[in-house]
């Protein structure tokens, strides 16, 4: 107990000293930027003027649009607007970088390329700014970082090894009907088209397989390590103190956990799998306190505000695991109820129902994946779209009133977003384990009555 | 425009690296924390819960065995109570019979001893009225003697007193 308590008022004093810590250094970041744009700007203006054609990357762009855009650095350019969707969207977003208030931490970048191998180094190698957005001004080994995420120079005439760049440029371009963002880096006048990672959403929602793979340490998968193992040395220390404090009364987070644990074993896992509740416990309360303890955790402010559970990443694997889960324990019952329901017509079943059903299969751990996803990432976009008043009502500093404004009309709001989100955390994992626990109950239930249909 | 870069929705994108972290990291946390967390706090809170049940069984049957005592009890006071009211009733009867017979014993020795007495008067009273019979016979002679002796002359009328004192003299 007093371990934790030290810990949370650890959990106190880091966002604290923080602040205190950051807040006049990004004041002296910004007015370093302000100076330095001019030069940058101008540089990249020739940059782009000198730019010539080269490799094969770089042809995309030989049209008009890109008049408008110039090689640069976003922590070089003075914002004059503020762009809401853009700050909630970066904020939600994976990183390489570890942010906590105005520190940014570097992570283990792991990646790999076809035809090029591994690499593992730190994401400090891509010299980010101490106040940016995770936007490195040095490329490593043909890998930059741009936008808060690792993409890989496709372009073989590229050095590798440490190079310093000139800068990025943005486009949005719309490929087959669908609009779709376009970066290059700049390098010594030329312009290296950028690609993103591999994603699993198979084009869906503009990913796909690249060129590599990113195994890096990220921002999630820190901390989701990070509540593991916090989740994992608590429910140790319970669990010891359940062997050792027998048949005593529980005790400190013994006493705060137990009620959530016979909550999930007596009104989730008992209902719902009968006599074989035992056997899925663990995973069911592994399920919960996960996604509970991610959940939570996003809502800290400053202390990254990891959105690991409104990634899709994360949920399509727990959705997997779930889909696994049912399948392999899926008895006779079951599957005869998909394939060939019993007394039912035969042109019914080959027609509608054995086609439904077997959809249904897969319809149940999508949306269980999807359900957890958009709670969490609307919940953070909607925080972040209420904060995001004050700096539109203020101009991004320029106007005190307008930031008062926003801050008197945004504080209240945020505050109810974030209390209603502190119960979403709950109801979500809840609605997870939940939906888990009956999707294995219809598996494996037994039916007594099978002669009936 | 110059911003829009950032507002890539790469949320909706499962990054390969994220699904291989976090199906590590979520297996390893199911399995480690599973096994050696969940899996003994689920005993222990079984079995805990089993003992509260046995314990509060145990107490019902301690009521019930209570209750059955207390019935028992209840019954042998009851029957002991039914006991001493027969054996005061019947100590009651062989009391009063103890007496009757007493007094009715009493009574008949009374009844002897007054009889006794009053034999023993009549026999007495007999014997006194013999003796007083032998004085009187004896003081008679002893008169008749003296008369005899005084009035030898007169012979007939001596005879005559002395018939008339004998008819007299009527034995009771």
């Amino acid at each position: 107990m007093k371990e934790l308590r030290s810990l949370k008022a650890l959990f106190y004093l880091i966002p604290a000293l923080v602040m205190m810590a950051g807040f006049p250094v990004s004041l002296a970041a910004q007015e370093h930027n302000t100076t330095h744009q001019e030069t940058s700007q101008t540089t990249g203006q020739e940059a782009h003027a000198d730019s010539t054609s080269a490799g094969h990357g770089t042809d995309m762009h030989g049209d008009t649009a890109h008049e408008a855009h110039a090689c640069h650095f976003h922590g070089d350019v003075v914002e004059t607007e503020y762009d809401a969707t853009s700050t909630a969207f970066h904020h939600i977003s994976d990183a390489n970088v570890y942010s906590i208030g105005s520190f940014n931490f570097p992570l283990p970048c792991i990646l790999y390329a076809k035809g090029h191998g591994w690499d593992v180094f730190s994401s400090g190698k891509f010299n980010f700014d101490f106040f940016g957005h995770g936007e490195g001004r040095t490329a490593y080994n043909q890998y930059v970082l741009d936008a808060g995420a690792v993409k890989r120079i496709q372009d073989a005439s590229f050095p590798s090894g440490e190079i310093a760049l000139e800068g990025f440029i943005h486009e949005n371009k719309v490929v087959d009907g669908e609009n779709k963002e376009i970066s290059y880096a700049c390098y010594q006048g030329k312009h290296y088209l950028l690609e993103s990672q591999s994603t699993a959403d198979g084009g869906l929602f503009g990913g796909g397989i690249t060129s590599f793979y990113d195994f890096s340490l990220t921002k999630n998968v820190v901390t989701m390590l990070l509540i593991s193992l916090l989740l994992a040395w608590a429910f140790f220390s319970i669990a010891k103190a359940y062997r050792t404090r027998d048949n005593m009364a529980p005790k400190g987070l013994q006493s705060f956990v137990e009620p959530i644990f016979l909550f999930i074993q007596d009104e989730v896992a008992k209902p719902f799998l009968g006599h074989k509740w035992e056997k899925f416990l663990p995973l069911l309360l592994s399920l919960f306190f996960f996604i509970l303890g991610l959940n939570l955790f996003g809502q800290i402010p400053f202390l990254g505000g990891s959105n690991v559970t409104g990634n899709l990443g994360f949920t399509a694997v727990l959705a997997l695991i779930t889909f696994i889960v049912v399948t392999i324990n899926g008895n006779k019952h079951y599957w005869s109820h998909i394939v060939w329901m019993p007394g039912v017509p035969a042109i019914i079943k080959i027609l509608i129902l054995t086609p439904v059903e077997i959809l249904g299969m897969f319809i149940k751990p999508f949306t269980l994946m999807l359900r957890l996803f958009a709670n969490i990432t609307a919940g953070h976009i909607v925080v972040m779209a209420f904060v995001g008043l004050i700096f539109m009502f203020g101009k991004l500093g320029e106007s005190i009133a307008g930031g008062v404004v926003g801050a008197v009309v945004s504080i209240p709001l945020t505050i109810f977003i974030m209390a209603i989100e502190l119960l979403v955390a709950f109801i979500q994992a809840y609605v997870f384990t939940l939906l888990t626990a009956s999707y294995i109950g219809a598996a494996t239930e037994e039916h007594h009555h099978a002669e009936k249909h | 425009m110059d911003l829009f870069f950032l507002s890539e929705f790469t949320v909706a994108r499962p990054g390969i690296g994220l699904l291989f972290w976090t199906t590590i990291i979520f297996i390893a946390f199911w399995v480690m924390v599973g096994k050696f967390a969940f899996r003994p706090i689920k005993d222990a809170l079984k079995k805990r819960e089993d003992d509260i049940q046995s314990a509060l069984d145990e107490a019902k049957k301690a009521k019930e065995e209570m209750a059955q005592l207390n019935n028992d009890n209840q019954r042998l006071l009851n029957e002991a109570r039914e006991e001493r009211a027969k054996l005061l009733r019947e100590a009651k009867l062989t009391g009063d019979h103890l007496i009757t017979e007493a007094r009715d014993k009493a009574k008949l020795e009374a009844q002897k001893i007054v009889a006794d007495a009053r034999q023993e008067i009549e026999n007495q009273k007999n014997k006194a009225i013999v003796e007083v019979k032998n004085q009187v016979g004896q003081m008679s002679i002893d008169i008749a003697e003296k008369l005899i002796r005084q009035q030898m002359g007169q012979t007939q009328e001596q005879k005559n007193l002395v018939d008339k004192l004998v008819n007299d003299i009527k034995l009771s």
